[in-house]
């Protein structure tokens, strides 16, 4: 029965959820906006050259320096740092859970690593400082109070279920008949593994760890908390540094007013942090398209 | 050239037990992470953990300090996300899913959402502190963390409801067209009852995200001493990991206890919400089986 009140009704509602969809690119819309507004009235103030090349970061010092590269430095560190320790053990515990382990053992492991992986990034923070850092500290005592180390550590565990989960999937897509047929060649479990699941996988693995490093790179809490904020052109993980993110952190907790130069400065860092993160997510999204084995 | 072919045999055979025990430690180094962080957080917070810290507001003396604004906070800013995010992103599923032509808006759209799901949680705060904090001039309100807290779970709310949609056979809505339903009978009727278990568990998952996002707030100035519950969707306010991490940033050995104890409310917290989820879907599928 559609009458006319139920006709416009119909074309109302079409309109009312068409609506909704858009408002998801108009939240893209917005955060390139501010980011972009702000960011071109602080190179107003501060030349690019110096923001992009600089290797001194004191925004509230006399004189200041806004170059860049020490938060970039920073950021790299732990992203790096992380990645060291969590896209191995991301990998093999991915294979483990999909190659090796049974049904039941799958059923208790994987549930672990997804709470791992719900786990709020400000417990981990909490965890670097009362657990990790008082741990490096007593096996290296030169370590400062606040170290890249300890980020490295807890991101590391914070991106690991990501790797981990990513992977799993990838590699459980590949076909069964791919491991029989290379078993019939007599080829050990290893081989299998390492020699046809995973090749046919890399797209996927290799997209989980560019998400997963993305991740790192965002990540904002525990490095916080953890490394400390001295933007550092430093590679030494026992030093404090300062990421950009945990620099965006330090000014918004200072009573910045509206319109000054630092307060231009989130957006100007958040800017190169949303450029960043956005390559690494678009570069991952492209590998799995354009690399995937279709198999059917 | 059989002893050669046996170790040869021999070799391949160790790497592959190797390889089997080496992967099996990589899966036990989660499991073993998780239990220390649960084990410090619990021997460290647990003596601390009682009535009177749930009931009373912070306070510069460990001893009488509690999470009471923290916890209301906490409780308003998830009925708020989810009174903003949940219809929008519902809606937008429904659209993309039921609605939308097959055209480049809307692969735009859809590639759009699945970037917006990689941003930066700070990112997110700072388009909150400019948009609705500076912009609307809510100030440092519920409405405006609130409000950055559904920007910020729209895109997985959104993925995840379309999903739950996608899983809905064709046959169902078939059978509505056939018996006369127009597109939003058949959808209000049909498709969203038997999408609801699981568009509900994907939408108290995103809002378990929201319960523990700190940088955000942090980003729109949320970290203020608060010592009342706030009564308006427009009054200022804290929340639970923004409590925590004032805690975590003082030197004292007792507030840092006071951090894990926060911990361990907000974990139950998470876990009441995860647990809601799970009874929830197993209830309403069992209704439904096709």
């Amino acid at each position: 029965m559609v009458d006319g009140y139920g006709r416009l009704r119909e074309q109302l509602v079409g309109y009312a959820l068409f609506l909704c969809a858009a408002i998801s690119i108009f939240v893209t819309v917005g955060i390139l906006f501010t980011l972009l507004s702000e960011t071109i009235s602080f190179f107003g103030d501060v030349s690019i050259v110096e923001f992009l090349f600089g290797t001194t970061w004191s925004p509230t010092f006399t004189p200041s320096h806004f170059g860049v590269l020490p938060l970039i430095n920073g950021t790299l560190l732990v992203a790096i740092g992380s990645s060291i320790i969590a896209l191995p053990l991301g990998i093999s515990s991915a294979i483990y859970l999909s190659e090796y382990a049974g049904e039941r053992v799958r059923g208790v492991l994987k549930p672990v690593l997804e709470v791992l992986a719900g786990v709020p990034t400000i417990v981990y923070g909490y965890f670097a400082v009362m657990f990790i850092t008082p741990l490096i500290r007593r096996v290296a005592p030169e370590t400062d109070v606040f170290n890249a180390a300890s980020a490295c550590i807890v991101v590391g565990i914070m991106i690991l279920p990501m790797v981990s989960s990513l992977s799993e999937d990838a590699l459980r897509s590949v076909p069964r008949a791919l491991r029989e047929g290379a078993y019939a060649l007599g080829s050990t479990k290893y081989e299998v593994t390492t020699k046809v699941v995973v090749p046919s996988a890399l797209s996927g693995i290799l997209a989980s760890f560019i998400l997963a490093v993305s991740r790192a790179i965002g990540e904002t809490m525990a490095v916080t908390l953890a490394a400390g904020a001295t933007p550092n052109m430093t590679l030494n993980i026992f030093e404090s540094i300062q990421t950009m993110t945990a620099y965006i952190v330090q000014v918004s907790l200072g009573d910045t007013p509206a319109g000054s130069v630092a307060y231009k400065t989130i957006f100007a860092i958040g800017m190169v942090l949303f450029t960043m993160t956005l390559v690494m997510n678009v570069f991952s999204q492209w590998i799995r398209a354009h690399y995937q084995e279709v198999y059917d | 050239m059989t002893i050669k072919l046996w170790k040869l045999w021999d070799r391949r055979w160790l790497q592959d037990r190797l390889f089997t025990i080496v992967c099996f430690m990589s899966t036990i180094v989660g499991v073993v992470l998780l239990a220390l962080l649960l084990w410090d957080v619990f021997t460290r917070g647990l003596p601390w953990l009682s009535w009177d810290f749930l009931t009373s507001f912070p306070s510069r003396f460990p001893e009488s300090a509690g999470i009471k604004s923290a916890l209301f906070g906490s409780i308003w800013l998830i009925f708020l996300t989810a009174a903003f995010a949940v219809p929008i992103g519902v809606g937008a599923a429904i659209y993309l899913e039921e609605y939308a032509p097959k055209n480049s808006f809307t692969r735009i759209v859809e590639i759009n959402i699945s970037n917006l799901a990689g941003v930066p949680s700070i990112v997110y705060g700072i388009l909150g502190l400019a948009l609705f904090v500076r912009g609307l001039f809510l100030g440092r309100s519920l409405v405006a963390g609130a409000l950055t807290m559904a920007l910020l779970i729209l895109p997985i709310i959104i993925i995840s409801s379309q999903e739950a949609l996608r899983a809905v056979p064709k046959s169902i809505r078939e059978a509505s067209y056939g018996i006369g339903a127009t597109k939003w009978q058949t959808i209000r009727h049909q498709v969203l009852p038997a999408a609801a278990p699981w568009i509900l568990t994907g939408n108290i998952l995103a809002l378990s995200r929201a319960l523990g996002e700190t940088a955000p707030l942090i980003m729109i100035g949320a970290l203020t001493f608060v010592a009342f519950v706030p009564e308006t969707p427009f009054d200022p306010f804290t929340a639970l990991p923004i409590q925590i991490f004032s805690w975590v940033g003082r030197p004292q050995e007792e507030f840092a206890s006071l951090a894990a104890a926060g911990i361990i409310v907000l974990l139950a917290l998470l876990l009441t919400m995860y647990a809601t989820a799970i009874i929830l879907r197993n209830k309403y599928q069992k209704r439904l089986k096709w």
